[in-house]
């Protein structure tokens, strides 16, 4: 088992949401290679305990990628620098002994800091209930493939559909835009034939609660590059389009004038 | 570790109802982000196709001294003739080319209220900077630059119009004498270097904006979403080797004003 040695932690440090933060930096003399990025905080903080210090808070949950929970941005890329993958699916052989790691907490208006490395990430919830459900009447299971849906389009759909909705677009985007978020959301259940009923309400709703929060997009893709689940921005153009059909619809159909 | 993490209010749970919508449909529109997005994408469009319209136009000066009507004129000035004198007579003259330029002002102003309150709104998302350096991965130098290219594509603009269309800063200025203004301002070193400049800028400023255009329109299709690149690189790379030709040519001496070829205009009149 190979072990790296000697890598430097720039830690932000962040006592509340309105605390002033700084950089701390912690030695981690030797760890596994195969150590994932989050045993190695344990391991720091488990130190920092046993030393009486306050260890550092951050978020995660299941650890094996589809929780969405972690978060960090790692030497200035959201879940670091592996692609494809959470930060709780990075591995401590990614990086080299005797490196530097930078990490910070994700930083937009919308996901305030809680203390450390933890964000408040709730305004993604508002976009949800927004419009992130589909009306299915409940009773027995239903057969499989009783309505039926073409495989690209399912494919299309469960494409959307993994997102984790860990706000690594938001973070990596350099306007704090939500909108692959949302467009994945959008898209998951507009392409579907299940969605239909609720498309119009839903994209106009989803995307002005989005606009309560969060910032514009412009077409940079760094959402794309970041997202755990390689979402591609096609998404948005997704959400763009339905969201024009949706004004229009919507104000004939609510009879808006 | 006995203290316990104390967070404010949550932010919300009941799912807000919108407001009832009164305004007219496309101020309605435009007050979303993604609506201002649609505007920034329109707007762009009419300013791209004026640009590749505006360079093919200029293309009539390689086509120098033509034959009109018994006399000798430089084609460039008989082209801007026939703009003046679209659609005449179904309109006045002039009218056409003023509907085309209250069009383009218009389409102009929106885009810079557009992507001024959209730059304020980015920045309200993200007050507080990340503290260390990004490591931006596919954001390229013309998307990270698009509001200084186009700030300064702006200026140009100005310079522009006052070079060669009210001729303040232009040295021999004739009105209607496109030929002869044309390289009467070009001849100076400076502002063909400016010329250049400008236009590589104005190229960089297209790249982004044509595939951004695109991706904002929500026009999205797998059989041609690999090809948006392409076409902005195809757009970017047009208008840039066009326009950058005529300082080119000028100072080559292609283009040559020679007086005692032809009958000028004067204020769009042959003589």
């Amino acid at each position: 088992m190979s072990t790296l040695t000697n890598i430097t932690l720039k830690v932000w440090r962040q006592d509340g949401p309105d605390e002033q933060g700084r950089f701390e930096t912690h030695q981690i003399p030797e760890i596994p290679a195969e150590a994932s990025f989050l045993e190695m905080l344990d391991f720091l903080n488990e130190r920092l305990v046993a030393e009486n210090k306050e260890a550092i808070v951050f978020d995660h949950d299941c650890r094996e990628g589809i929780c969405g929970t972690c978060s960090l941005m790692i030497d200035g890329r959201a879940h670091g620098p592996q692609h494809g993958t959470a930060t709780c699916q990075l591995h401590m052989r990614t990086f080299a002994s005797g490196d530097e790691i930078v990490i910070e907490p994700w930083r937009a208006a919308a996901f305030p800091i809680i203390k450390d490395l933890m964000t408040d990430r709730a305004p993604l919830d508002r976009i949800i209930e927004a419009g992130g459900f589909i009306t299915a009447a409940t009773g027995g299971a239903p057969d499989a493939n009783l309505i039926p849906i073409p495989k690209p389009v399912a494919d299309a759909s469960m494409d959307a559909a993994a997102c984790i909705g860990c706000g690594a677009c938001v973070a990596a985007c350099p306007n704090g835009a939500a909108n692959l978020f949302t467009g994945a959301k959008i898209a998951h259940l507009n392409l579907l034939p299940q969605g239909q009923a609720e498309r119009f309400q839903r994209s106009e709703a989803m995307v002005e609660t989005m606009d309560e929060y969060f910032g514009s997009c412009t077409n940079h893709g760094e959402c794309e590059a970041a997202c755990p689940k390689e979402i591609s921005i096609d998404v948005i153009a997704v959400m763009n389009a339905d969201y024009l059909k949706s004004k229009l619809k919507n104000r004939k159909s609510l009879s808006r004038t | 570790m006995s203290q316990t993490l104390r967070r404010g209010p949550v932010t919300g749970t009941a799912v807000k109802k919108p407001p009832a919508k009164n305004k007219p449909f496309l101020l309605d529109l435009y007050a979303t982000a993604v609506g201002k997005k649609y505007v920034m994408a329109i707007t762009g469009l009419i300013g791209i196709g004026f640009v590749i319209a505006h360079m093919i136009g200029n293309l009539k000066v390689y086509l120098g001294v033509v034959n009109e009507g018994g006399e000798r004129v430089y084609d460039a000035d008989v082209y801007g003739e026939f703009l003046r004198e679209l659609l005449v007579p179904i309109l006045p003259r002039t009218y056409a080319l003023w509907g085309l330029r209250l069009l383009l002002i218009a389409a102009l102003i929106l885009h810079l209220h557009a992507a001024y309150t959209l730059t304020l709104l980015n920045r309200k998302a993200r007050p507080v900077k990340y503290q260390s350096p990004r490591d931006y991965e596919v954001a390229n130098f013309a998307s990270r630059s698009m509001r200084w290219t186009g700030i300064i594509v702006l200026a140009f603009l100005a310079w522009h119009l006052a070079d060669l269309t009210w001729g303040w800063v232009n040295p021999d200025f004739v009105r209607g004498a496109v030929y002869r203004n044309l390289d009467a301002s070009l001849s100076r070193i400076p502002v063909a270097a400016l010329y250049v400049v400008a236009n590589v800028l104005l190229g960089i400023h297209l790249f982004h904006g044509t595939w951004s255009m695109l991706q904002s329109l929500g026009v999205n299709s797998p059989r041609f979403n690999q090809w948006r690149k392409a076409a902005a690189a195809g757009v970017a790379t047009l208008i840039v080797v066009g326009n950058v030709s005529f300082p080119v040519a000028v100072l080559a001496g292609v283009i040559e004003f020679d007086g005692d070829a032809i009958t000028c205009c004067v204020e769009g009149e042959h003589k």
